[in-house]
């Protein structure tokens, strides 16, 4: 029997840069290939020789989505290697600040990315159509995400005010007035989001992930915990390079993280809601059961549920940090340099990014390396590509590439950011 | 444009090496995007779009800077699809942050990166868009402004010039009431030799600008090195000033150059 190949040049409704193909020989889906052909650009080259203080604006650069997650575990890595420990109104500033991202991040993927291949549209533009008011409380949510990211970091794409030791600038009680009242709004929009996305038709598909995030002891991860897994891992951030391992696989010409001992492996959001559904508040775990979700969601494809609870908790969380903020006595505390490596591990939208610098004696980087979440599902992308790809031998072409597709964005993989790792060798046999 | 035809015009969206964030920029217009969608068809975006139309396209906004083989290729068909190009954002404009390349060996680059480089295939330069095609226009930024953005599109939909001002930085700071940040406390700023467009963000949070719009026309940027000097940088930290996102634009370049070790 000859053998098939179904390939997707170019995957839509993702950021970056990327493509899909597999085999289909003798009914058996074989050789699963997420390429990525976006271009390098060698952030962990250019970082060196730059000073501790630039590397913040540096970083923001590697993604237009999710600069301030770059910031933050920049920030938190060189930060851990100076021996700094901001006080706590910075650290809720800067909780403040991911909230924001995680609103935005999540309300453009919900919405603009992810809801049209629920409902059958190519994009939100179209589905506005028949479905204006979803579209609108999406991009309304968004708006109110980019307000409070302007409001802290100056704009909403590559914020300025972060800097080692604290903040450029605090802002007063004052300033926050019209953000609470567009996060209230926020908070309405992304409960009806939730209401709407569970409505959807969602097709059969269970996976065993293990999965990955951080965990604290009170707070719903962000900034600070331990790495955990559900298969019993639990390190600090400063031992992610003993078991996390990446490497370069020729055909799909990328760096993948496997975990040493077990393989692939699942971060972003149904990870730290499958480790940490227990320190959301009640009220947004009942909304959870409401919307069908299981404490523990194996099915990808009910990501896009597990992203609007979250967005729900963000913005929640956002009017709790900004109800108890008291404006630091100051913006930042000095910060001298000295030679050594930090380490730090945040929750990126997408999941768990990982960050480590060498810094010589006057605070000159010798040596960084960047692990962001794609980089880390790319296994897992894989996997479930195998899976619905093998579940749909029989539809036609057309919707066996769409339900593939599908599968890519229940991850909302980030080209741009995997890039900076990713050789770019396309396979167009 | 399409002055006499029915035909909504076609607008593409390009992506070369980037961060996708000034494409994003268009995405955040959060208020007119869904009337932006009806009065032009949006023919190719496929950071939005499973929709990819054939061109030609009426404009077309190309991010990213040319860092590869194939994209030297494909800028090539893309310029001539589009009837009006658009540059938009610091990489499309002047190379970007990745070339920063452009000042070191690219092999050793790679090999920092990846522990098999000779997979890589990947220009020794970061160029801009207009060093391979003509552009009709180049917003700035890194990243742009929307407002800016929405300005260049309705302008070349309605066949006229964009309005965008090309003063520095420091008028924007007067007209904010912002005390000046170098004068005041001795903070290296970029402001005097930056392109307006961010709204002098910076030093509104108490920072100098670090020039992420690049150069303005006949910007002076020795008397700001100068003055970078006379504050006690040493030479090293004046040349990293000017080497950030728009590091290989030539005003920026050849004032980091005078400051080589």
């Amino acid at each position: 029997m000859p053998t098939k190949t179904v390939k997707v040049d170019y995957i839509a409704r993702v950021e970056g840069e990327s493509s899909l193909r597999f085999n289909i020989r003798d009914g058996v889906v074989d050789d699963v290939r997420l390429s990525i052909f976006e271009p390098p650009r060698f952030f962990e080259a250019l970082l060196r020789g730059r000073g501790f203080a630039e590397v913040l604006d540096i970083v923001a650069r590697i993604c237009g989505i999710c600069p301030v997650a770059y910031q933050m575990s920049g920030v938190h890595a060189i930060e851990n290697l100076l021996g700094i420990d901001v006080e706590a109104p910075i650290h809720a500033l800067r909780r403040l600040l991911y909230c924001g991202e995680w609103i935005e991040s999540h309300g453009l993927h919900i919405v603009m990315l992810h809801a049209p291949d629920f409902l059958g549209y190519p994009d939100a533009m179209t589905m506005a159509r028949d479905h204006q008011d979803a579209v609108e409380r999406g991009l309304a949510l968004k708006k109110a995400g980019n307000e409070l990211l302007r409001l802290l970091g100056g704009r909403a794409i590559h914020p300025v005010n972060v800097r080692v030791g604290g903040f450029y600038r605090v802002p007063s009680r004052a300033e926050f007035a019209p953000v609470v009242e567009s996060l209230k709004r926020a908070r309405d929009h992304a409960i009806a989001t939730l209401r709407w996305a569970a409505t959807f038709p969602f097709p059969e598909c269970t996976r065993d992930y293990e999965f990955v995030a951080l965990r604290h002891p009170e707070e719903y991860p962000m900034n600070r915990g331990r790495i955990v897994s559900s298969a019993g891992l639990d390190i600090a951030a400063a031992d992610y390079e003993t078991e996390f391992l990446e490497r370069q696989v020729p055909y799909s010409t990328a760096l993948h993280s496997t975990l040493m001992r077990r393989g692939a492996y699942l971060v972003g959001a149904m990870a730290r809601y499958a480790l940490n559904r227990d320190r959301l508040p009640a009220e947004v775990q009942a909304l959870a059961d409401e919307a069908g979700l299981d404490p523990v969601c194996r099915n990808p494809f009910r990501s896009i549920l597990v992203r609007a609870v979250e967005v729900i908790y963000a913005c929640g969380e956002a009017l709790r940090l900004i109800d108890g903020y008291e404006r630091p006595t100051r913006p930042f505390v000095p910060v001298e340099p000295r030679a050594g490596t930090g380490y730090a591990c945040t929750e990126a939208p997408r999941g768990l990014l990982y960050h480590r610098y060498r810094l010589d004696a006057e605070g000159t980087v010798e040596d960084a390396k960047l692990v962001p979440p794609t980089a880390q599902n790319q296994g897992v992308i894989e996997e479930d590509l195998r899976q619905v790809a093998t579940a749909g031998l029989d539809l036609e072409e057309d919707a066996l590439k769409a339900n593939c597709e599908q599968s890519i964005r229940n991850h909302d993989p980030c080209i741009s950011c995997a890039a900076h790792f990713l050789t770019l060798q396309m396979n167009r046999t | 444009m399409a002055v006499g035809s029915a035909r909504k015009p076609r607008l593409a969206v390009w992506k070369f090496a980037s961060c996708d964030g000034c494409q994003l920029s268009l995405l955040d217009c959060e208020d007119e995007l869904l009337a932006l969608a009806g009065k032009i068809d949006i023919a190719y975006f496929p950071e939005a779009s499973r929709r990819m139309m054939q061109g030609p396209y009426d404009l077309s906004l190309v991010e990213g800077s040319i860092t590869t083989p194939s994209d030297a290729k494909r800028i090539q068909r893309v310029r001539r699809l589009s009837r009006r190009l658009v540059t938009i954002g610091a990489c499309a404009t002047a190379g970007g942050i990745q070339a920063l390349r452009n000042f070191a060996d690219i092999r050793e680059f790679a090999a920092a990166v990846y522990p098999h480089p000779e997979y890589l295939q990947t220009l020794a330069t970061s160029t801009p868009i207009s060093a391979h095609v003509p552009v009709d226009f180049e917003l700035r930024g890194c990243p742009i402004d929307k407002g800016q953005l929405l300005e260049v599109i309705k302008a070349f939909l309605g066949g006229r010039k964009p309005a965008i001002a090309g003063h520095n930085v420091c008028i924007d700071c007067k007209r904010r009431g912002n005390v000046c940040v170098t004068v005041a406390h001795g903070t290296p700023c970029l402001g005097p030799v930056t392109h307006t467009g961010c709204g002098a963000i910076c030093p509104s949070y108490n920072r100098g600008c670090y020039g992420c719009f690049g150069p303005i026309a006949g910007a002076n940027t020795k008397a700001t090195a100068r003055e970078f000097a006379s504050l006690g940088m040493a030479r090293r930290d004046i040349a990293r000033m000017f080497q950030t996102f728009n590091a290989a634009a030539e005003a920026f370049r050849k004032e980091a150059e005078n400051h080589a070790d």
